[in-house]
């Protein structure tokens, strides 16, 4: 493979035997290589391109990355301890080096501020913004401040500068819960918050610490970000419908349906769109990639999905134990952009909590024509 | 006089600002502020009551399954649900589990740093540390060769002169007191609880399918079923998992946590005269040991004035919030959650901003009072309730500890003492829970698959109007939901939770809430490093987006949010 010039590569890169670098650090070459199939895996990339994936994590210039929390439940954080492949002691000490992170970071106060502040200053248009939880506007920003600061102030000024900013979860994502309708605090996601910025969204709720990991990978062995859809979301982890990996997809296809928990057909594993499951309409690899070390996920344990990594989902998905009107039987090939928007909106359009909830308020609130759900 | 301000506090969950005055190397008055706000049960308003765990179990990701079991209880009381005896056990599981877990990464990643300094393990003999951990406990990989290696990974991590999540903290501070053959046993189990974490926590996939965020909790059961002869259930594989995972959580905690715990502890004993503050405890107790929510393994109560000899019955309906100091429109009266009504109003400085000021409005978080009174809540409340109940294993546990660091009772009124509590809940829940496990297995194995209760499940069969309330003794203490609902939809939802107990502002009539009034006395080294402030706090584990929330019955407020 034809090497990049040095300038245009992000981080340099050392393409020498890979894996001295970690068997120095007590990992040994075949947990290592096990870890480059894993994210190749994951990546959905080639087999063949596991060198490629061990050369760019062989590196010993460790990126540095800024992990700002606004309005969240730090239920993203969380998902990153439970990393498995690296672990999250492997991430702290090995693969990241972690300048900023509020829920881990020993300094704090004032020499919290200043570590910040000197990875910007050596570090500007270099290091990664991770975001956690969205931004609110209403007040000045005033519903979120840190060190003085508003949320807002302080992405604007980090992300920036940052050489790419990963947005993880739908909060952060595309506002999530705070702004759900009626929206008290403003809350709106990064993109919107600070446009024109080099972004990736990796909504969930939370984000799926695979999915996390592989796009570092991905932007440390490639220079680049992955290819996404029109939400901003990685094709590899977005790019296919919940209901057509589904393991109890052959279920809805024989009509054979959950009617209630507990029943017969809820044992047995049969579908669960009668029970609410926001499957035919949600873009999430939750089937294949699954959770805690591909443990379980939550259709497979048996409670419906919800549409978690959906803009939105908080409005157009609920109730979420109202079926979704007549799924048609579109095929495996439809994507997010094509198929994903109709659905929810012929959703939203059914469920119509939201405009229940507006009729219910009319009267008192005038002025607010804008937050329909 | 000198004022400081901690901003952020880092190792917490959410947005906490501590400003306090300093005197003579003392804390004599400080004021907390939560920075974060977002409306979310507002946002509940409206909705279908059986989403609401859903929705509130975001008020927080790191205590993450207590705000669903205290939505689900409210509505299951509201509505007069009866839940399963097995969707009780499974619940016990899934809330034990999340403790243990929750307060062994508190205690070595959160709090762990306050007193033990990384950077001075360095400097150990591993076979200093190996003679220590052999003295304390009989974990096997307790080696001096185990050790070496920690220590020569730190040493290439330091080596490489960037120092992550661990630059600029207060290495060095006089206040800490470990040798450093004692900071490399700390720092060596900091690493090990991180991966120990990861793997027990799969309790909450295999019968919650993921973690954080589990989801399988549904109002009047659990959404997992129950077949021993299907792939697709909980069944004998799982089950076997799900006991072998409990085992790991509690040898972890007998043979790693308490030796460290009592071990850091008996280095800073001092700390068992500072930090008291209010007094008053208060827990709901927890842990249901019959179907519909019945014979609470840990006992509610209320202690008042730091007086064993008397335990009090907690009545929910003497909760009531004050606003008087928090970013909230209100009448000067306090309001029970059924009866609130409260308008967001921020009338705090523009950001940025240096100083707030506490004489005005200051938090987000409101204050809520018990009959009047602020309460501390959390380990330190639950097991100062249980031990003063004569709850057998509690005090057995407490006794222990004591006895290991050679300290009376009173000695539990203090830093030290909620830290130390901690500890004590963890190994008492961890002992625990294999007995619900063995309790579920067996009512299976009597033929119960039972899981959910599907009476109300359909709106259709609720009563017009409904109200009721949920109570969890979480993590960090005493959490309640309340919720009222009309017409199948949620009229008004409030919670009151751990956080807003401890976190709390002053009142109308000027008492402090529990970290105000615990920081008074704290002797400072130097203010510019106020190491000892940082104790005390992450003494309480503060959980900050759990504790702002906002009522609003009225669904009155005039909003003026351009959304596109």
């Amino acid at each position: 493979m034809k090497r990049l010039p040095e300038e245009e590569k992000p981080f340099p890169i050392d393409l020498q035997p890979e894996s001295r670098f970690w068997e120095k650090r007590g990992v040994s070459r075949r947990d290592f290589i096990k870890f480059c199939t894993a994210m190749t895996a994951a990546l959905s990339l080639p087999a063949a391109m596991i060198p490629r994936v061990a050369e760019a994590l062989g590196s010993d210039d460790r990126p540095s990355v800024i992990w700002l929390e606004f309005q969240s439940c730090t239920g993203d954080t969380e998902a990153l301890l439970r990393s498995s492949a690296p672990t999250v002691a492997e991430i702290i000490l090995d693969v990241l080096s972690i300048d900023y992170a509020e829920t881990i970071m020993a300094a704090a106060g004032v020499l919290a501020e200043e570590t910040r502040a000197k990875t910007v200053k050596e570090r500007g248009g270099k290091y990664i913004v991770v975001v956690e939880g969205s931004i609110p506007t209403r007040d000045n920003g005033a519903h979120c401040c840190i060190g003085g600061r508003s949320a807002l102030d302080i992405a604007r000024e980090l992300c920036g500068n940052a050489l790419a900013t990963i947005a993880v979860g739908t909060c952060a994502s595309y506002g999530g819960l705070p702004a759900a309708a009626p929206n008290p605090s403003g809350a709106v996601g990064v993109g919107e918050a600070v446009p024109g910025i080099t972004l990736i969204n990796l909504p969930g709720c939370p984000v799926n610490t695979d999915n996390l990991v592989a796009t570092i990978v991905h932007f440390l062995t490639f220079g680049r970000l992955p290819e996404t859809d029109g939400k901003g979301r990685p094709l590899f982890a977005y790019g296919k419908k919940i209901h057509d990996n589904c393991e109890r997809r052959p279920h809805f296809d024989a009509g054979q349906y959950v009617e209630a928990w507990g029943d017969q057909g809820h044992r047995k594993g049969h579908c669960l769109y009668k029970m609410g499951c926001k499957g035919p309409a949600t873009f999430h690899n939750c089937p294949v990639q699954k959770y805690n070390e591909k443990t379980a996920w939550p259709v497979g344990s048996g409670h419906g999905c919800v549409g978690c990594s959906e803009p939105s989902f908080w409005d157009s998905m609920s109730p979420f134990y109202r079926r979704l009107p007549a799924v048609p039987g579109f095929g495996i090939e439809a994507t997010a952009d094509k198929i994903g928007l109709g659905l929810v909106a012929t959703a939203a359009a059914g469920f119509g909590i939201h405009g229940a909830l507006n009729a219910l308020r009319k009267d008192k609130e005038p002025e607010d024509s804008t937050r329909e759900g | 006089m000198a004022k400081i301000v901690i901003d952020p506090i880092t190792r917490i969950e959410g947005h906490l600002r501590i400003q306090a005055e300093v005197n003579d190397g003392r804390v004599t008055e400080a004021w907390s502020s939560s920075t974060m706000f977002r409306g979310i049960e507002k946002i509940l308003q409206g909705r279908d009551p059986r989403d609401a765990w859903y929705f509130t179990q975001r008020f927080c990701g790191v205590c993450t399954t207590v705000h669903s079991i205290a939505s689900v209880r409210a509505v299951e009381n509201a509505l007069n649900i009866t839940v399963p005896y097995n969707a009780e056990m499974i619940r016990n599981i899934i809330i034990g589990i999340q403790l243990v877990q929750d307060h062994v990464i508190h205690f070595y990643h959160l709090h762990a740093l306050d007193w033990v300094d990384i950077t001075s393990a360095l400097k150990a003999d591993p076979a200093g540390t190996a003679a220590l951990a052999a003295s304390l406990s009989p974990w096997p990989l307790n080696s001096a060769t185990y050790f070496k290696g920690v220590q020569e990974k730190l040493t290439a991590f330091v080596a490489k002169g960037r120092l992550g999540p661990f630059a600029n903290a207060y290495w060095g501070h006089p206040a800490y007191k470990l040798p450093p053959e004692a900071n490399l046993m700390a720092t060596a189990h900091y690493l090990e609880a991180l991966d120990w974490q990861r793997e027990v926590i799969k309790i909450h996939a295999i019968l919650g399918s993921k973690n954080p965020h589990p989801q399988t909790f549904v109002v009047g059961g659990m959404a997992i079923p129950i077949d021993l002869n299907s792939q697709n259930g909980l069944n004998a594989d799982k089950l076997a998992e799900i006991g072998g995972l409990l085992k790991k959580a509690k040898s972890f905690v007998e043979q790693v946590y308490i030796p460290d715990l009592l071990a850091v502890a008996s280095y800073y004993k001092e700390w068992a005269g500072i930090g008291g503050g209010i007094g008053n405890y208060m827990t709901y107790g927890e842990y249901p040991q019959a179907a519909g929510g019945k014979k609470l393994w840990f006992p509610s109560g209320i202690i008042l004035n730091r007086d064993l000899s008397r335990v009090h019955p907690v009545d929910h309906r003497k909760v009531a919030e004050y606003v008087d100091h928090s970013w909230y429109e209100g009448d000067g009266q306090p309001h029970h959650p059924w009866d609130g009504s409260t308008e967001a109003h921020y009338t705090g400085p523009t950001p940025p901003y240096a100083m707030l000021d506490t004489n005005q409005k200051y938090s987000w978080v409101k204050a809520p009072r018990y009959g009047g009174q602020a309460m501390e809540v959390g380990p330190l409340a639950k097991i100062l309730v249980a031990y003063a109940s004569g709850h057998v294993p509690t005090k057995g546990a407490v006794d222990m500890v004591l006895n290991k660091l050679g300290v009376g009772p009173e000695a539990l009124f203090s830093t030290l003492g909620r830290t130390a509590a901690r500890g004590i809940e963890t190994l008492l829940v961890a002992q625990e829970l294999p007995l619900w496990l063995g309790k579920l297995i067996a009512n299976i194995k009597g033929g119960d698959l039972t899981i959910h209760n599907n009476e109300k499940w359909d709106p259709e069969s609720w009563p017009r109007e409904a109200a009721g309330y949920g109570f969890h003794d979480a993590p960090r203490g005493a959490l309640g939901h309340w919720i009222r609902i009309k017409d199948g939809q949620i009229l008004n939802y409030q919670a009151v939770v751990p956080s807003t107990w401890n976190a709390s502002p002053r009142d109308a009539r000027g008492q402090t809430g529990a970290y105000e009034a615990a920081l008074v006395g704290t002797p400072l080294h130097d203010p510019a490093k106020p190491l000892e402030i940082l104790r005390t706090i992450h003494s309480f584990d503060p959980c900050l987006a759990c504790a702002v929330h906002l009522v609003d019955p009225g669904g009155n407020e005039l909003i003026k949010v351009q959304v596109s």
